[in-house]
C-alpha cells in the first residue's frame, strides 16, 4: 500500500500518532472502594463516602481490576511488571473529589506490549504498546441543568480505567482506526472491557505531529483530548495533520498544546488552559502500598487466558479451512467465532461457512438482531445444514426454512415435516413430472434437440416447480438428460 | 535555593488558597526561611538510598470485587453546602 | 478514695464493676468538672453530655448484669480529628466548622463497642499541625499547669493539646491523640500524662482525618501507663478498610506492666545531646537512665547518626502530603464554602477563608516541594533520608531493646513565648520526629517537675510492634518516678 501523506505546497508530509486509550475495566465495583462500577444509575448513587473523598475515608484496591490489567498486559503480548506502584496526581477540578487522581505515574503495571494490526490491503503492522497502567476515572459534571451553576455526578468517580499508551508508530488515519478496532476487539476478547465508546468505556486522547518525508525526528506534537469514536480518532488525525502541514508551509510554528476534536465543524480547537495548570506534583500514594503480584498468579491468569483474535483466526483457518478475508470477519467478535465453531464442528465446514457469512448473516441484517439474540441458536442452524447435508431438503428449500426459522423460532426439522418439504428422490414421481412436461412442451424439446442446448435450465426450472421445489436436484439433472435424449 | 514571590503566587494559585499580596510577601520570608533551613539535607549522602515507600510493615492486601457500598446518597450529600436535587453544585464550568 | 477525680482509668474500671461507683455518677461528675473548668481550659471544642449521659445509663444497665466491654461507663474525650458520626468533626478548622460525619473512625468505634464513653470532643491544632494548640480555630488550649512563680498561661503542646490538658485536669480518664510527629508525646510531656504513639500500622486509620497519611498514628493518652494500655488494648487491631493496617494479633498489653527490666538493653543515642540542651532536660533524662540501671537493666551508648536530619525530612515528607490531603477542603462536597463567581474563585475563597495561617503555610510549602523542578531536590531526598533514619534504628536495635531519650527539649511555655520563627517552632519536635519517620512506636511518661514547677517527659522508643517492652520499661520508669503532682487546674480541686 502506498504510505499516506499529505502534499503540502513545499513537498510531502509524513503524519505521526501515538494514542492514549483510556478504556474501563469491567468489574463489579470500583477500583478502590464497593461501590457498584456499572455504568447508570440515578445520580450520586453508585458513589461511597471514600469515592466522594469524605475526611478520613481511604483507599482498598479491587483484585479483580488487578487480574484484568494483568490479562489486558498478557493480551498486549506485555511485559507484566511484579512491582508496581500508584501515584497521586494533582489537580483541583469539579468532579474530582479528593483533588487528586490516584494513578500509576512512575511504575505502571504493564510494560512494552505490541499490536497487530492489518490494513485494509492485506498489509500487516505491529503497533509498539509504551506501557499501560491503572487509575480511576473521575465524575460527571452536568453544565445545561442551570444558568448558572453545573451539577456533579460522581457515579463514575473512582471507577477502574486502563491508560494503554502506544508508541507514535502510526502513520496514517487508516492505521488508527485499525489499531483502535484491534486494541477493542483483544479487550472485549479478554472479557476486560466492554469497549462501548457510547458509554464512554473506552476514548482516546490522539497525539498527532507531522514531518517531511525522509525526516529524522520529530516535531512538535499536539495532543487532542477524549476522542469517543474510532471515526473521529480518524478525522481528527486528518485535519489536525493537515493544521499542522499548513502551519509550518507558512512558516509558522506549532505549539505543543492539548486541542479538541469539534466534529461537526471538523476541526480541532486548542483547549485553551490557564498557565501553571499542569503541575500535577506526583508523589507516591501513602494510602497504598506498592502493589507487589506473584508470577504464579500471572501464570495462572496466563493459563485462564480466552484464545486472543490472531490465534483464532489463525485455527479456524486450519481446522476448517476458511480463507484469510472469512476467518476475518469471523473472529471480529468472539461471540461470532463461538457460533461459528457450535455450527461447524462436526458439519461440512465449507457449508457452515457459506451459510453464516451468507443468509444467516442477512436474516441478522434484516431482522436488525446481533448474535447474541439471533433468533436462530448456532444448534438450530446446525441442525438445518445437517439435513442438507444429508439430502432431506436441498439448498434451495433451506433458504426457505431457514426464513421460517426466524419467524416461527421452531426448529428446522419441524418446519420440514410441517410444510412437507422432505425433498422428493423417488425416481419414478420425478420421471413422472418430467414426461407430463416434455409433453406439454413438445415444442421447445424439438428446439433443445435440434441444439438448443440452453433450453435443458428450462426443463430443470420447469420440473422443479411442478415437484414444488422439493425434488432432488441432482436427480432432476440425470433424469432429465436421459430422457430428453431418449 | 530562593523562593521568590513570584513562586509563592504560582504555589497559592497551584494550591488554591486565594492569597492578598501582603500575604504572599509575609509566606514568602517565612516560606524562605523554612526552605534555607531543610536545604542542610543536601549534606547527606544519599547514593543508593531507595526512597522510603511506606514503612515496609503492611503486606499488600487486595479487595475482593463485590459490591458493599454505595447506595447512600442521603450521607454523601448530607454536608454538601449548596445542594441541588441528587447534585453537588458548582459555579459554571465553561468548557 | 477522697474524690471521685482520683480515679485512675484502671481503678475506676474495678469501682464500677465492684459498683461503688455507678456509670451516671462518674460520667455526672466529669461533665460537671468540664462545665466547671472548660470554660478556662478550652479543651473541648464540642461536648456531648446528653449522648455521654445516656449511655452511662446503659453502662449502668450492663454493669448491673455483670456484662460490659473492657471499657464499659469509663468516660473519656475523642481528639477532634477522629469522625464521630452524627457529632460535629471539626479538625479544629474553620473549613470543617460544621462538618458531621455520616460514620465512625475504627479507633473510636472500637472504643465504644468496649463501652467507652466520650464526653465530646477534644481541641487540637487546625489539622494537627502544630506543637502549640494555638493554631485551633476553635482558639488556644491552656495547659493546665502554671509556674510556680508565675500565673502566666502555658501552652499545652500539640497537636493533641485539648486531649493532654483534659486528661491531666482530670476532665475525663483518658483520651485519644493523634501522633505524626509528636503530637501525642510532646503534649503528653507538657501537661504531665502519659502517652502511646504506637508502630504505624497497629491503629486503623480509617475515618481519621489526614495530616500525613504515613506518618500518622492514633495512640492513647492517659494519667498513667497501665490505663494507656487498656486503651491501645480497644483502639488498636487490623483494619480492612486501612490498606496500610497491620495484621497482627492485639497483645494483651497490660500483662506486660509488670515485666520488669532485669537483662534489657536500653539504648542511649548520643546524637539526642544536642547543643543547648537545657540542663534539667539533661538531668532528668540521666535520672532515668539511672532509674533503669537500678531496676537492672544494661545501658549501652549507641549512634543514630541521621537524627539530625530527621527534622527537616520529616516537614517536606509530611507537608508534602498534607497539600494533598487537605486539598479535599473544597467546599463542594463538605465543609464551609465562600461563594466564587468561577469555580477557581470557589476554590481559592473556600480555602483562603477556611484555612488558618499555619495551615495554609503548611500547605503551600508542601506544594512547592513537590512542584515541577523541585521533587527530586526535596521529596525525593527527603523520602531516601528517611530510608536512612529507620536504618539507624534498625541498626540500633540489633543491639538494644529500647531506646531511652527526652520526649521535648523544653518543659511547657507561655502561650506569649511562642517563638514568631516557624523553625524554632518545628524544633519542638526534634526528638519525637525520629521514631514518626521510623514508623517505630515510642511513649512519653511524666519524669519529674523542672525548677519553675512544670512536668518534663521521658520518651521510651522501641522495636517494630514490641509496645509491649515499652510498657515493661515505662512501667519500671514510673514506679521510680512516682509522678504524684498534679496541675494547678483540675477537677479534684474545689474552686
Amino acid at each position: 500500500m502506498s504510505a499516506y501523506r499529505i502534499t503540502g505546497e513545499t513537498g510531502e508530509w509524513e503524519v505521526i500518532v501515538g494514542l492514549e486509550v483510556h478504556a474501563q475495566i469491567v468489574s463489579q465495583s470500583k477500583l478502590f472502594s464497593g461501590a457498584s462500577a456499572e455504568y447508570g444509575g440515578e445520580p450520586n448513587t453508585h458513589v461511597s463516602l471514600v469515592d466522594a473523598g469524605f475526611p478520613g475515608m481511604l483507599p482498598v484496591l479491587n483484585r479483580e481490576c488487578v487480574a484484568q490489567a494483568v490479562r489486558t498486559g498478557l493480551g498486549l503480548r506485555a511485559q507484566i511488571n511484579l512491582f508496581s506502584r500508584f501515584d497521586r496526581k494533582n489537580y483541583f477540578y469539579a468532579d474530582l473529589p479528593t483533588g487528586y487522581q490516584i494513578s500509576q505515574f512512575e511504575h505502571p503495571i504493564v510494560g512494552k506490549g505490541t499490536v497487530e494490526i492489518e490494513l485494509s490491503d492485506g498489509e500487516v503492522r505491529h503497533i509498539g504498546v509504551t506501557r499501560m497502567h491503572m487509575e480511576q476515572d473521575a465524575g460527571k459534571s452536568i453544565h445545561d441543568q442551570d444558568p448558572t451553576r453545573s451539577f456533579i455526578d460522581l457515579n463514575r468517580a473512582g471507577v477502574a480505567l486502563m491508560e494503554i499508551v502506544s508508541e507514535p508508530d502510526i502513520r496514517s488515519p487508516e492505521e488508527a482506526g485499525a489499531y483502535l478496532r484491534k486494541l477493542r476487539q483483544i479487550l472485549r476478547y479478554l472479557g476486560t472491557c466492554d469497549g462501548n465508546m457510547e458509554e464512554g468505556s473506552m476514548r482516546a486522547d490522539v497525539n498527532v505531529s507531522v514531518r517531511r518525508e525522509g525526516e529524522e525526528g520529530y516535531r512538535t506534537r499536539c495532543e487532542i483530548k477524549n476522542v469517543n469514536s474510532v471515526r473521529f480518532v480518524m478525522q481528527a488525525i486528518e485535519v489536525e495533520a493537515q493544521r499542522q502541514v499548513d502551519i509550518w508551509e507558512s512558516g509558522g510554528e506549532i505549539d505543543q498544546e492539548t486541542r479538541l476534536f469539534d466534529h461537526v465543524k471538523s476541526e480541532t480547537r486548542s483547549l485553551r488552559t490557564k498557565e501553571d495548570a499542569h503541575d500535577y506534583r506526583y508523589f507516591p500514594e501513602p494510602d497504598l502500598l506498592p502493589l507487589v503480584i506473584e508470577q504464579s498468579w500471572v501464570d495462572e491468569l496466563k493459563a485462564a487466558l480466552p484464545e486472543l483474535p490472531e490465534d483464532k483466526r489463525a485455527r479456524l483457518e486450519k481446522e476448517y479451512g476458511v480463507s484469510r478475508y472469512e476467518s476475518g470477519v469471523l473472529t471480529a467478535e468472539q461471540s461470532v467465532a463461538d457460533f461459528y465453531e457450535t455450527v461447524a464442528r462436526g458439519a461440512d465446514a465449507r457449508l457452515a461457512t457459506n451459510w453464516i457469512l451468507g443468509d444467516f448473516f442477512a436474516a441478522l441484517n434484516r431482522t436488525g438482531r446481533s448474535i447474541e439474540d439471533s433468533p436462530v441458536s448456532a444448534e438450530a442452524l446446525r441442525e438445518l445444514l445437517a439435513l442438507i447435508s444429508d439430502s432431506t431438503i436441498n439448498g434451495k428449500i433451506a433458504k426457505e426454512v431457514l426464513e421460517d426459522m426466524v419467524e416461527t423460532g421452531e426448529r428446522a426439522s419441524v418446519i420440514v415435516d410441517r410444510k412437507g418439504l422432505r425433498q422428493v428422490t423417488d425416481t419414478g414421481a420425478i420421471e413422472a413430472a418430467i414426461n407430463d412436461i416434455l409433453a406439454a412442451n413438445a415444442d421447445k424439446v424439438a428446439e433443445y434437440k435440434s441444439g438448443k442446448d440452453k433450453l435443458f435450465g428450462f426443463f430443470v426450472g420447469q420440473t422443479m416447480k411442478a415437484m414444488k421445489g422439493k425434488a432432488n436436484p441432482a436427480m432432476v439433472n440425470e433424469l432429465l438428460k436421459k430422457l430428453l435424449t431418449a | 535555593m530562593s523562593l521568590d514571590a513570584k513562586t509563592v503566587a504560582k504555589m497559592a494559585r497551584l494550591a488554591r488558597v486565594g492569597l492578598s499580596d501582603e500575604q504572599v510577601h509575609t509566606y514568602q520570608k517565612e516560606m524562605q526561611g523554612i526552605i534555607g533551613w531543610v536545604d542542610q539535607l543536601n549534606e547527606v549522602d544519599v547514593t543508593d538510598v531507595p526512597p522510603m515507600i511506606g514503612t515496609g510493615l503492611a503486606q499488600p492486601r487486595l479487595r475482593d470485587d463485590q459490591v458493599t457500598d454505595g447506595d447512600c446518597r442521603e450521607k454523601v450529600l448530607s454536608n454538601a453546602p449548596d445542594r441541588e436535587g441528587p447534585f453537588y453544585t458548582v459555579p459554571k464550568v465553561v468548557e | 478514695m477522697s474524690s471521685i477525680f482520683d480515679y485512675t482509668l484502671a481503678s475506676a474500671r474495678e469501682a464500677l464493676r465492684a459498683r461503688k461507683v455507678s456509670a451516671v455518677e462518674l460520667v455526672d461528675a466529669h461533665i460537671e468538672a468540664i462545665e466547671r473548668l472548660d470554660g478556662g481550659l478550652n479543651s473541648f471544642i464540642t461536648r456531648t453530655p446528653e449522648q455521654a449521659r445516656l449511655a452511662a445509663k446503659e453502662a449502668d444497665t450492663l454493669l448491673a448484669k455483670g456484662e460490659g466491654g473492657s471499657l464499659c461507663g469509663l468516660p473519656i474525650g475523642i481528639k477532634d480529628l477522629f469522625a464521630t458520626e452524627g457529632v460535629r468533626t471539626t479538625a479544629a478548622s474553620k473549613i470543617l466548622g460544621n462538618f458531621v460525619p455520616p460514620y465512625e473512625s475504627t479507633v473510636t468505634a472500637n472504643l465504644k463497642r468496649d463501652g467507652a464513653i466520650s464526653l465530646g470532643k477534644l481541641n487540637l491544632d487546625e489539622f494537627a499541625m502544630g506543637s502549640t494548640n494555638l493554631t485551633s480555630a476553635f482558639g488556644g488550649v491552656e495547659n493546665p499547669w502554671k509556674r510556680r512563680d508565675s500565673d502566666a498561661k502555658l501552652v499545652p503542646g500539640g497537636s493533641s493539646g485539648g486531649s493532654a490538658a483534659a486528661v491531666a485536669a482530670g476532665l475525663v480518664l483518658g483520651a485519644t491523640g493523634t501522633d505524626t510527629g509528636g503530637s501525642i508525646r510532646q503534649p503528653a510531656a507538657f501537661c504531665g500524662i502519659t502517652g502511646i504513639k504506637p508502630t504505624y500500622g497497629r491503629c486503623s486509620r480509617f475515618g481519621t482525618i489526614a495530616f500525613a497519611s504515613s506518618l500518622d498514628q492514633a495512640g492513647p493518652m492517659a494519667r498513667n501507663l497501665q490505663d494507656c494500655a487498656i486503651l491501645l488494648e480497644s483502639m488498636a487491631g487490623f483494619d480492612p478498610k486501612d490498606s496500610t493496617s497491620v495484621n497482627k494479633p492485639v497483645p494483651h498489653y497490660e500483662a506486660a506492666l509488670g515485666r520488669g527490666v532485669k537483662g534489657l538493653k536500653v539504648g542511649i543515642p548520643k546524637e539526642y545531646r544536642i547543643d543547648g540542651l537545657p540542663a534539667e532536660i539533661e538531668a532528668i533524662w540521666q535520672q532515668g537512665i539511672n532509674w533503669l540501671k537500678e531496676a537492672g537493666a544494661e545501658v549501652v551508648d549507641i549512634s543514630l547518626p541521621h537524627t539530625k536530619y530527621g527534622l527537616p525530612a520529616y516537614y517536606i515528607a509530611a507537608l508534602a502530603e498534607a497539600s494533598s490531603n487537605l486539598a479535599r477542603y473544597d467546599g463542594v462536597r463538605f465543609g464551609e464554602r465562600v461563594k466564587g463567581d468561577s469555580l477557581d474563585a470557589l476554590y481559592e475563597a473556600t480555602r483562603a477563608a477556611g484555612f488558618g495561617d499555619e495551615v495554609k503555610r503548611r500547605i503551600l510549602l508542601g506544594t512547592y516541594v513537590l512542584s515541577s523542578g523541585y521533587y527530586d531536590a526535596y521529596y525525593l531526598r527527603a523520602q531516601k533520608v528517611r530510608t536512612l533514619l529507620q536504618r539507624d534504628f534498625l541498626k540500633a536495635y540489633e543491639t538494644v531493646d529500647v531506646i531511652l531519650a527526652p520526649t521535648a527539649p523544653s518543659g511547657a511555655f507561655a502561650w506569649d513565648e511562642k517563638p514568631t520563627d516557624p523553625v524554632q517552632v518545628y524544633l519542638n519536635d526534634v526528638f519525637t520526629v525520629p521514631a514518626s519517620m521510623a514508623g517505630v512506636p515510642a511513649l512519653s511518661i511524666p519524669a519529674g517537675l523542672d525548677s519553675r514547677g512544670v512536668p518534663l517527659g521521658l520518651q521510651l522508643i522501641g522495636r517494630f510492634f514490641d509496645e509491649e517492652t515499652l510498657l515493661a520499661a515505662g512501667s519500671v520508669l514510673e514506679k521510680a518516678a512516682s509522678f504524684t503532682h498534679r496541675p494547678t487546674i483540675h477537677a479534684g480541686v474545689s474552686a
